[in-house]
């Protein structure tokens, strides 16, 4: 059932420098607060949480686009070469990015097809036969018509737009995919068939996805297991249907009762207090401003990720592993 | 057999054309003349540009009671006018192609590798740029002559080097926004080395405001070019440019004008119809507005 280890990051963490004003000073942002996680191959991680708690960074620390402060990630068991290397270079063909703005990540200058040839030529990925070939595939792969490669990003609808990013993505059939609210800029009835198509594409493909959202219905339809964050850390993990018939974490009971359901308008949580500033933050656990069930020692110590039954882990001094063990 | 009624959906859509403006028209045209010219002067120059007529100096042009030897008239030294405006349209757009090209491709590799390395090597690109806005031109010109004297190959990288901040200050700008989002770093996270990323992705699409300014500089190079030779400093004698003839002309302005009003309306059209034909040349290379 445990599938192989992809990707493993550890304790990372990442600070940037933010000014205020015109001649403030300079204020530390810990975007990213010791977040570990694991890919599997072929597998789903969904990671959500709300704007601002550092989804998209830890994205791109993943990738290996950005340096982590601290803490380390390797891939495939090697450390993550620097970015601008050649090493860094050539490991882009195994793991590749799915943008949320698909008209942003085309330049729309080249027809499609050129664009999704791109990773090709870069690679060095066969001829030139091979690779019209390749791309036409590619395309019908994603459910574009190859004649459809004629055409400039501008001249395609959003959902076309995000399927070439798709195709472009797996030309060069990458191992993984960090895919960075990849429905959040498309119309609803759009996000479902990219969702529908992601699932296709994994299975066909067997990539591992980690797939950020904002959205916990979309991360469960997609993920087969779901990480939340919380102002840079991960606060509570486990599988999606568990995660959302059982959270432990208050943040993630929050969350979940937030999922509009037709015909219930009861045990909503709103959440008190201010949204959370990675520029202050917070004593001991990140999220005891907010948190209804806080106590003194909340405020004191931060607490650790600790492995609950059932393959869940949560961070928080109030969820008793024991106790819920009892309870099961 | 069920192959047989499929109906070819695999064409593309005919792209539209758009017609050409009757205005842009006439600047092609212009400029075509103006390049046919320039390549053809010795075929198609009546006399030799420095050949001396003596006998008919200051003979005004056809239609003012010239004679059709010399159709545009002659100066002082009875040179044939048309000779020396074919002569100096083939100088002054060599200098003035010469120098905008030399002006593009340096500024906008500055621009480049300011937003590339940032750091101090943009820097060291900014302070460059700062200083070069500053310190006026025709003293550059006239330290960098006066030093090194005058040939027609210094002549133009000087002149190249008239503008070049423009398009370091564009292409930097317009590079680190295009870097920090969107395309160029979408391309860079599939493993492009950082001269694809500038030269197939940022360039093509920073290419109209860089058209743009290029247009902008022509014009003012030819009228640098003008001025600098005017004051000596440029096109030596016997060698002529249209900034040359201008300047020479102007002690004849009220008893031969048509030494001067040849080659300024060649300037003027040029100018205009580069400035006209650049404007839609921006358009046209854009493909989301076509």
């Amino acid at each position: 059932m445990r599938a192989a280890t992809l990707l493993e990051a550890r304790d990372l963490v990442r600070r940037y420098v933010m000014r205020r004003g015109l001649l403030g000073r300079s204020v530390p942002v810990t975007a990213v607060a010791g977040l570990s996680l694991t890919l599997h191959r072929g597998r789903t991680l969904g990671l959500v949480g709300e704007s601002g708690c550092g989804k998209s960074t830890t994205g791109r620390m993943v990738l290996g686009l950005e340096m982590p402060d601290a803490g380390s990630v390797a891939f495939e068991g090697r450390p993550m070469p620097p970015p601008g290397t050649a090493a860094w270079r050539a490991l882009r063909a195994r793991m590749q990015m799915v943008f949320q703005d698909p008209l942003g990540a085309l330049d729309r200058r080249m027809t499609v097809a050129a664009q999704v040839a791109e990773p090709l030529d870069i690679h060095g990925v066969g001829g030139a036969a091979e690779r019209a070939d390749r791309v036409e595939a590619l395309l019908r792969n994603v459910g574009l018509r190859p004649d459809q490669g004629a055409r400039y990003p501008h001249e395609l609808s959003g959902g076309q737009r995000q399927r070439v990013v798709l195709a472009r993505a797996l030309a060069t059939s990458p191992a993984m995919l960090v895919c960075d609210e990849p429905i959040s800029a498309l119309d609803v009835s759009i996000q479902a068939q990219v969702m529908n198509l992601l699932v296709e594409l994994q299975a066909e493909h067997g990539m591992a996805l980690l797939f950020i959202s904002h959205d916990l219905r979309a991360v469960r339809q997609v993920s087969e297991r779901v990480a939340v964050m919380y102002l840079g850390t991960i606060v509570e993990e486990g599988e999606p249907d568990a995660l959302l018939r059982d959270a432990r974490h208050p943040y993630t009971q929050a969350l979940v009762s937030a999922i509009p359901h037709p015909g219930r308008s009861d045990g909503r949580i709103v959440l008190q207090g201010d949204p959370p500033n990675p520029a202050a933050r917070p004593s001991g656990c990140p999220f005891h401003p907010r948190c209804p069930v806080a106590v003194a020692r909340c405020a004191q110590e931060a607490p650790v990720l600790r492995d609950h039954p059932g393959g869940r882990r949560v961070a928080c001094h109030l969820a008793d592993p024991a106790a819920f063990a009892e309870a099961a | 057999m069920s192959d047989a009624v499929l109906p070819a959906v695999t064409a593309a859509p005919p792209r539209r054309r758009t017609r050409v403006p009757v205005a842009v028209a006439i600047g092609l045209g212009w400029i075509a003349l103006m390049l046919a010219v320039a390549l053809l002067a010795d075929v198609i120059s009546p006399y030799a540009y420095t050949a001396l007529d003596l006998r008919n100096r200051l003979s005004a042009p056809v239609g003012i009671g010239g004679s059709w030897a010399h159709g545009l008239g002659t100066d002082e030294l009875g040179r044939d006018v048309l000779s020396r405006l074919f002569h100096s349209i083939r100088m002054s757009l060599l200098i003035a192609f010469g120098a905008t090209i030399i002006g593009a491709a340096f500024g906008t590799g500055m621009g480049f590798l300011a937003a590339h390395f940032r750091g101090w090597v943009e820097q060291a690109v900014l302070a460059l740029v700062d200083f070069s806005a500053s310190l006026p031109f025709l003293i550059l010109a006239l330290a960098v002559l006066a030093f090194f004297g005058n040939s027609l190959t210094l002549f133009v990288v000087l002149l190249g080097f008239h503008a070049w901040e423009r398009y370091a200050r564009i292409a930097r700008g317009l590079a680190i926004s295009a870097g920090a989002q969107g395309y160029a770093a979408a391309v860079r996270q599939l493993g492009a080395r950082p001269l694809r990323v500038y030269w197939r992705h940022i360039l093509p699409n920073i290419a109209s405001t860089l058209i743009i300014s290029m247009t902008l500089a022509f014009p003012e190079i030819i009228l640098l070019e003008s001025g600098l030779s005017f004051l000596g400093l440029g096109v030596q004698p016997p060698a002529t440019s249209l900034g040359n003839m201008v300047g020479y002309g102007r002690e004849y302005l009220t008893r031969a004008p048509w030494i001067l009003l040849a080659p300024a309306f060649t300037i003027i059209l040029t100018t205009l119809a580069i400035s006209i034909v650049g404007d839609w040349l921006r358009d046209r290379l854009d493909p989301t507005l076509r």
